[in-house]
């Protein structure tokens, strides 16, 4: 239930830790710090899990080092009634033995290329009002700001926070910035903006303390469609300067 | 068929048990606080169990039936009456038409559940009836119910319709009939203001000094007035990290007890986000997230260590409790005469 219990299994160059998070979920971590490589087994077992769930799986949910995987025990054991009576096992124990078989399959699945989202920005202005600080805080122009966030590419490690919130890394160094001093109440959605070395898009309103450097047209929250979000887990993001007046233009297009 | 709000209550929303597949966009699974009430007075009225009904929170609101409709009051007392005249919990209940609820004084827990014959008929968004507040998705226009909101009622099943013929024919006036079958006493949970709740070790269990986890397990922490749907915030013994370590976000669920940097603990409910990065002391057993969910602001906790193994025995003996009671309303069905007596464990 805890390190104690817990265990290593051999998974090709990454072990995985299976342990219980509560008495309806288990969680499979990978490694202990964000690296591609962790995440590329969280990507892969995400996608088995996403096309082959196992009977009992309710969802699963990826995040930087895991993947949590929620089962319901009663439909684990009925599974057991039927295809192995004489093992008699608890609820847990067969839903990490199901993860465990699956990352067994994982090693000779092959790859898929991660999808390449573009998410067009007007940087700066009404919408970006701290790119004057972000610029200055470099020692850059904000030119120089934007030409570095929007050349680079991102990688979706998770959606959390808010619906279709996405933790991206791969935010340059030479423009971290840390978070402003006082938060803002309101940021409107779509907003872009960086905290440390992290970037991001407001998917909906909240208060928040991120730098802002401009603003999408782009819904990110499409809570009537399925899946309610543009981002998934495994994308590739690269945001694209867009002038004021592309912006309105798509402002004022229906999507 | 509708309902109709004619008073809102403090905090009544349409729920049912929750968004689930869509956490791993981010969204919140919500759903009922209490999911076991809501299920048990689904059941009641021949309801399948994720059927949306009302949470009805503290204070509750004042509703009229235009048409005779079936329902079922489950979770905390709030202390329903019908037409003047106090409705039984954990009953299926035949509501006249015209008929008017209300509800008084809060005796025990904090949420009401009702149920209605054919549910709530909102419009589904991401696999789920639920109002999910802070989005303004779902239930009922995404917010909580205000005066003169009128709620449709779907189709009921076939054992809600032969349940409510059932009964129809004892309504007397505008005096509620009440079904003669109820619900096992077993199957209840012990609703308290001071409940004990069993809790599994968390995945950071091993970051606290023994004395924070001792202290976790021996005294009591009582419910702060922040608390809300999304969290309950408790006050006690402050929790000390054993050794400081920036975590990483993870997966996070109901019962997750996550441990702040000012030591309070957070025990994480229904409209809890879907990851987070706070240490996890403790995770509340799931058979007893329904004692967390009644148990009002201001309330004390104290929490019991048990094991997985055990937490899950007793969650497949609920379950199994649950099926026995739905197989029992089924037979209910078949028998003519509506004379069985169910008390679902035949």
């Amino acid at each position: 239930m805890n390190g104690s219990s817990s265990k290593y299994n051999p998974f090709g160059a990454v072990k995985a830790k299976i342990s219980p998070l509560g008495d309806l979920a288990v969680m499979v971590q990978f490694g202990e710090t964000i690296e591609q490589a962790t995440y590329e087994r969280v990507r892969q077992l995400s996608n088995y899990l996403e096309r082959f769930p196992f009977v009992g799986m309710v969802e699963y949910v990826p995040s930087f080092l895991s993947v949590t995987v929620y089962y319901d025990p009663y439909a684990l054991i009925g599974e057991t009634i039927l295809s192995d009576a004489q093992e008699i096992v608890g609820p847990y124990e067969l839903a990490a033995k199901r993860v465990e078989e699956i990352l067994a399959k994982l090693e000779a699945s092959g790859d898929q290329q991660p999808r390449i989202v573009e998410i067009p920005v007007c940087y700066g202005g009404e919408f970006g009002p701290d790119l004057p600080e972000v610029a200055a805080y470099h020692n850059l122009s904000e030119q120089e700001v934007i030409d570095i966030h929007s050349s680079a590419d991102y990688l979706v490690y998770m959606l959390g926070f808010a619906p279709g919130f996405a933790y991206l890394g791969g935010l340059p160094e030479s423009i971290a910035t840390p978070r402003r001093q006082t938060p803002r109440l309101s940021i409107p959605a779509g907003t872009v903006g960086i905290a440390g070395d992290q970037t991001g898009v407001y998917p909906i309103a909240t208060p928040g303390g991120w730098q802002l450097i401009g603003r999408t047209t782009e819904a990110l929250f499409l809570p009537s469609q399925m899946p309610p979000t543009r981002l998934r887990a495994g994308d590739i993001v690269r945001f694209r300067p867009i002038s004021r007046a592309e912006y309105d233009s798509r402002e004022a297009a229906p999507s | 068929m509708n309902l109709v709000i004619l008073k809102p209550g403090l905090l009544t929303t349409v729920q049912d048990l929750g968004r689930y597949g869509v956490q791993k966009y981010g969204v919140i699974v919500g759903g009922a606080m209490d999911a076991f009430a809501l299920r048990i007075a689904n059941l009641l009225v021949g309801n399948g169990e994720n059927d949306a009904g009302l949470e009805i929170t503290m204070l509750g609101p004042e509703i009229y039936f235009p048409e005779a409709a079936l329902i079922a009051i489950g979770g905390g007392d709030l202390s329903p009456v019908l037409n003047g005249r106090q409705v039984p919990a954990w009953r299926t209940v035949y509501v006249p038409e015209g008929s008017r609820l209300q509800f008084g004084r809060m005796k025990l827990g904090c949420r009401a559940y009702l149920a209605v014959a054919g549910g709530l008929d909102v419009p589904v968004r991401m696999n789920s009836r639920s109002t999910y507040l802070r989005a303004g998705i779902g239930g009922h226009e995404g917010r909580v119910l205000q005066a003169g909101d009128r709620l449709p009622i779907g189709e009921p099943s076939s054992i809600g319709r032969h349940l409510a013929d059932l009964l129809a024919g004892e309504a007397r006036g505008d005096e509620p009939a009440i079904g003669r079958w109820s619900v096992s006493p077993e199957l209840l949970p012990a609703y308290a203001a001071n409940p004990t709740l069993q809790a599994i070790a968390g995945q950071e269990q091993d970051l606290f000094d023994n004395e924070a986890i001792s202290r976790f397990y021996q005294e009591d922490y009582s419910v702060r007035t922040e608390s809300d749907r999304m969290g309950y915030r408790l006050s006690g013994g402050e929790l000390r990290l054993a050794t400081k370590r920036e975590l990483i976000s993870s997966a996070v669920t109901f019962g997750t007890v996550q441990v702040p940097p000012d030591g309070q603990p957070i025990v994480l409910m229904a409209d809890r986000q879907t990851t987070g990065g706070y240490p996890r002391i403790a995770q509340v057993a799931s058979v007893d997230l329904p004692l967390l969910a009644q148990t009002p602001l201001g309330g004390r906790i104290r929490f019991r260590a048990v094991s997985l193994e055990e937490a899950q025995k007793q969650y497949l003996v609920r379950e199994k409790g649950i099926r026995v009671l739905r197989s029992g309303l089924e037979q209910l069905q078949t028998n003519r005469n509506g004379k069985v007596r169910t008390n679902g464990e035949r």
